[in-house]
């Protein structure tokens, strides 16, 4: 990923790739623990009840009892149910704990949560090392880079452009908005109003336009305008409608073709709230529009987004960023370890 | 994809046969199945409990019927108190004397409601005689009241606005006195997304109901939703009283449990069903399918049903023996397009057919009328033939090709291209012979609807589709062993007992 704030294998804190290049070493480290701060007391606030909810009553089932036993592990079960990671991943889970429970390294409560914490880590660390853009391996030249963000309808696309364009923009990058979803009522004036709220230009069309050809005029318009990024805006759309997936296709066809490897990114976002479906989702927008990562929107609510993990796991697709709210500041970088610890402090 | 509920109950159970009753162990197991396949269809955690209890107690000690075997009999239980719980058909929406009526549409971000306002309102007017009036106070999403606008212009419903002001209260007082002056009866609020556990905008809820004393509330939940359905629904119901559901974006592949957790935490009816973007897409709720789907039954049950009512079993014995002796004529593939066609729509058809069948793929109302278009060139075509030239397709030269042609108003690449396809179907049909899949299914009244599908798919360029069938040996096989004889022998029990029921 070349724009945004990430950390590096090799590196405790996080680092800007291209951008703050101008900035001294010391300038730089403060302004990320200055971020990486804030992106902490928000993350947790955000999630704090859900948080709440699994922490008080991991402490609730665990109270009275002196072991982990079976009883315990039932409801230990229905916990992990309930935050979406889905059956599979919760299997794998408390195969984990039993294994541990039976080889007496795990014993109490503390235990118990360490390793929860590390199995959920492996999958969301093991994600991001596979499928993941790197932006060590980006050509930095890339000009325009196109991201594209897709999704089923109402997910959150159209808000998380608006909130990445002013990210982008804040990094002195050059932003150009994509107005491609011809199709819902009031799409592009929606998004008109976000790229206002971030001061990015916007091209857009009249509704039940094709949508390939906004993109086509927005990619020229990025090249003639030397636009940094362009960020495109699609259509809400089922993974199950071929006629729909096809359009993608050939949207992503088309960016290629005016922009050789576009798009450079393509960001699938899914709400919290989505249950075991948003497998199915990942896996047929990766199919056709070669997803790279994964936005996790609504996490301010009290859904705790477990899909995400299971599609990490199953499907080794990053969680990239999270929604946390419906302002324009309201999206930051996903961490795996504040989301781990924000459930299992 | 999933697999169904009943195959893994035949699974697990197959041992455990012959002993007249459901033992307590049977059930054991079988709950294990059925509590994991509720789960994975998204239905809370707890209403899985609940309900896997309320099975147990109905199951246990049960009588096996003689026709059923113990997984049959478990997926039977288990279906019709999941369907018991979902509740009637209840499309209705109350209305009383006082002028307007106001309905508000509440719900989570995103969830539909906007669009769900849309299509409501356009059904009341097209066919409940009202006069429906839109606003929206939705005054945080940008652009929200400004699509609710064009909504309201697509469906012909009139939309009130007041841009001089954001404030929803001032906004729902306008549109109520507007409706007054102008006789509009029916008044429906478009209110913005909001979380539950965001106080201010839940007690802006309770301020527009106290206000405009809603006749109904209804509450937008979006098909997708997981586990947390159940927290949302419940704090909404407790702020502002829900009257009613809408299920919405059930066009696509999810289960659908959170209709299941929904319905029993706030124990409010889904009174609608969004299928799709355009206005129209929205259906009356039939409990049976949310079950069926739910358990990943597909709508075989009522599939079997429709095809055993409309095709006589004769009729289906006779083709039977046409396809399997391989005189299977343009004029037969013409009487099997016509019985298709009474099935109704592709797109319907598909939904209703059982993932193993459809592999899980689907198709859009799109795919739907291509095939259905395709059909129509079909008959179109065979019917300029002679009736010489449908009983032996060889006949057919090229200058009748191009007298068919013209008589269709087709092209001879398209003339062509129909009798590939019917050759390949005939080919195909003695394939399935041996392979005896056809005549599993045919045997059991399904013949015209096996053979139609497979010529339909098989031959009619839809690439993903046509494999579903027509696609060789191979998944023949695996669609034969999955598909046994559950299901259509469940069925076809079902009937007798119904027939049973008839006679009493
Ligand atoms: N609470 C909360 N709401 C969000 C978040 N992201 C988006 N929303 C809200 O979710 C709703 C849908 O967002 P949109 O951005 O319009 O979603 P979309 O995916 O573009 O929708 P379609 O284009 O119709 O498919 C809006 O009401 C947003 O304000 C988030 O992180 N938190
Ligand atoms: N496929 C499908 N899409 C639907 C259905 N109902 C709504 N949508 C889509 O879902 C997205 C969100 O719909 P809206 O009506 O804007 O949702 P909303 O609840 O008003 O959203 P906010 O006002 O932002 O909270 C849009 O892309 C709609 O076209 C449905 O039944 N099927
Ligand atoms: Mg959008
Ligand atoms: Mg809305």
């Amino acid at each position: 990923m070349a724009f945004f704030w990430r950390r590096k294998k090799d590196e405790d804190k996080f680092s800007s790739s291209i951008l703050g290049l101008d900035k001294s070493l010391e300038e730089l480290k403060a302004q990320e623990e200055a971020v990486e701060r804030e992106i902490g007391v928000r993350f947790t606030k955000a999630i704090e009840k859900t948080r709440d909810s699994i922490n008080n009553k991991l402490d609730t089932i665990f109270e009275g009892r002196k072991q982990i036993d079976e009883a315990f592990l039932d409801e230990l079960e229905e916990m992990l149910i309930s935050t979406d990671i889905g059956v599979a991943t919760t299997m794998q889970i408390l195969e984990a704990i039993r294994k541990g429970v039976s080889r007496q390294e795990i014993n109490d409560l503390g235990a118990l949560k360490a390793a929860m914490r590390k199995e959920l880590l492996e999958i969301l660390h093991h994600s991001e090392q596979r499928g993941v853009a790197d932006e060590r391996k980006y050509d930095l030249d890339i000009k325009p880079y196109v991201l594209m963000v897709v999704g089923v309808n109402g997910v959150g696309k159209t808000t998380t452009i608006g909130k990445l364009a002013q990210r982008i923009k804040n990094e002195g990058h050059g932003v150009l908005i994509c107005a491609a979803d011809t199709f819902r009522a009031a799409a592009s004036d929606q998004l008109e109003i976000w790229a206002e709220r971030a001061g990015v230009p916007i091209i857009q069309q009249k509704q039940g336009t094709d949508p390939a050809a906004v993109l086509f005029d927005s990619l020229r318009a990025a090249k003639s305008r030397n636009a940094d990024v362009l960020i495109v805006d699609t259509a809400g759309r089922l993974h199950n409608k071929s006629n729909l997936m096809a359009e993608l296709e050939k949207m992503k066809r088309i960016a290629g073709r005016e922009v050789p490897q576009a798009p450079h990114e393509t960001l699938l976002v899914i709400d919290a709230v989505t249950g075991q479906n948003g497998l199915e989702q990942a896996r047929q927008f990766m199919k056709t529009a070669d997803v790279t990562g994964i936005v996790l929107t609504k996490l301010d609510g009290t859904a705790k987004g477990g899909i995400a993990v299971a599609i990490a796991k199953e499907l080794n697709l990053p969680i990239r960023y999270v929604g946390i709210g419906e302002q324009v500041d309201d999206l930051m970088v996903f961490d795996p370890e504040s989301y781990v610890n924000g459930l299992f402090n | 994809m999933f697999e169904s509920l009943s195959d893994k109950l035949k699974s697990t159970l197959k041992n455990l046969r012959g002993e007249g009753k459901l033992t307590p162990e049977h059930v054991d197991v079988a709950l294990r199945e059925i509590r994991m396949a509720l789960l994975e269809a998204d239905v809370n955690y707890k209403v899985a409990k609940d309900f896997v209890e309320s099975v147990r107690a109905k199951a246990e000690g049960q009588e096996v019927w003689q026709d059923l075997k113990p997984h049959e009999q478990v997926v039977k239980i288990v279906y019709d108190e999941l369907v018991g719980l979902m509740g009637g058909t209840s499309s209705r929406l109350v209305f009383t004397k006082q002028i307007p009526n106001v309905v508000m549409i509440v719900g989570l971000q995103g969830s539909g409601k906007t669009t769900s306002t849309g299509k409501i309102s356009r059904w009341l007017k097209d066919n409940q005689e009202r006069k429906p009036l839109l606003v929206s106070v939705d005054v945080y999403r940008p652009a929200a009241r400004e699509q609710l606008r064009v909504v309201g212009g697509a469906v012909g419903v009139a939309v009130y606005q007041d841009k001089e002001t954001n404030d929803p209260m001032t906004l729902v007082r306008g549109a109520v006195l507007h409706a007054q002056e102008m006789g509009f009866d029916t008044l429906m609020v478009d209110t913005a997304g909001r979380l539950h556990i965001d106080d201010d905008l839940m007690v802006e809820l309770e301020q527009i109901k106290a206000e405009t004393r809603p006749v109904e509330v209804l509450f937008v939940a979006d098909a997708m939703t997981g586990q947390d359905a159940v927290r949302s629904a419940e704090e909404f119901h407790r702020r502002v009283g829900i009257t009613g559901v809408i299920l919405t974006k059930m066009d696509g592949d999810a289960r659908g449990g959170a209709a299941l957790s929904i319905k029993q935490v706030i124990g409010q009816p889904v009174k609608f069903v969004g299928v799709g973007e355009k206005y129209d897409a929205i259906e009356p709720f039939y409990p049976d399918r949310i079950a069926q789907r739910i358990l990943g039954m597909g709508d075989v049950l009522s599939l079997i049903e429709e095809v055993q009512g409309k095709i006589s079993e004769d009729e289906a014995q006779k083709q039977l023996e046409k396809m399997t002796s391989n005189q299977f004529t343009l004029e037969d593939f013409r009487n099997q397009l016509g019985q298709f066609k009474k099935l109704g729509s592709m797109s319907k058809l598909m939904k209703m057919l059982p993932e193993q069948m459809t592999g899980g793929l689907q198709m859009s109302d799109e795919q739907s009328a291509e095939v259905e278009a395709q059909m129509k060139r079909t008959e179109a075509i065979i019917g300029s033939m002679t009736r010489a030239e449908r009983n032996n397709h060889k006949i057919i030269d090229a200058s009748r090709k191009t007298r068919i042609a013209k008589g269709s108003g087709s092209t001879i690449a398209e003339v062509n291209g129909l009798l590939r396809q019917y050759e390949q179907m005939k080919k195909m049909m003695a394939q399935m012979n041996r392979g005896g899949l056809f005549s599993k299914l045919a045997g059991k009244a399904m013949g015209g609807l096996g053979g139609g599908l497979s010529g339909l798919l098989g031959g009619g360029g839809m690439d993903g589709l046509g494999g579903m069938f027509g696609g060789g040996s191979g998944s023949n096989e695996e669609f034969d062993n999955n598909y046994d004889e559950t299901r259509d022998s469940l069925a076809k029990r079902l009937k007798k007992k119904k027939r049973h029921k008839k006679r009493k």
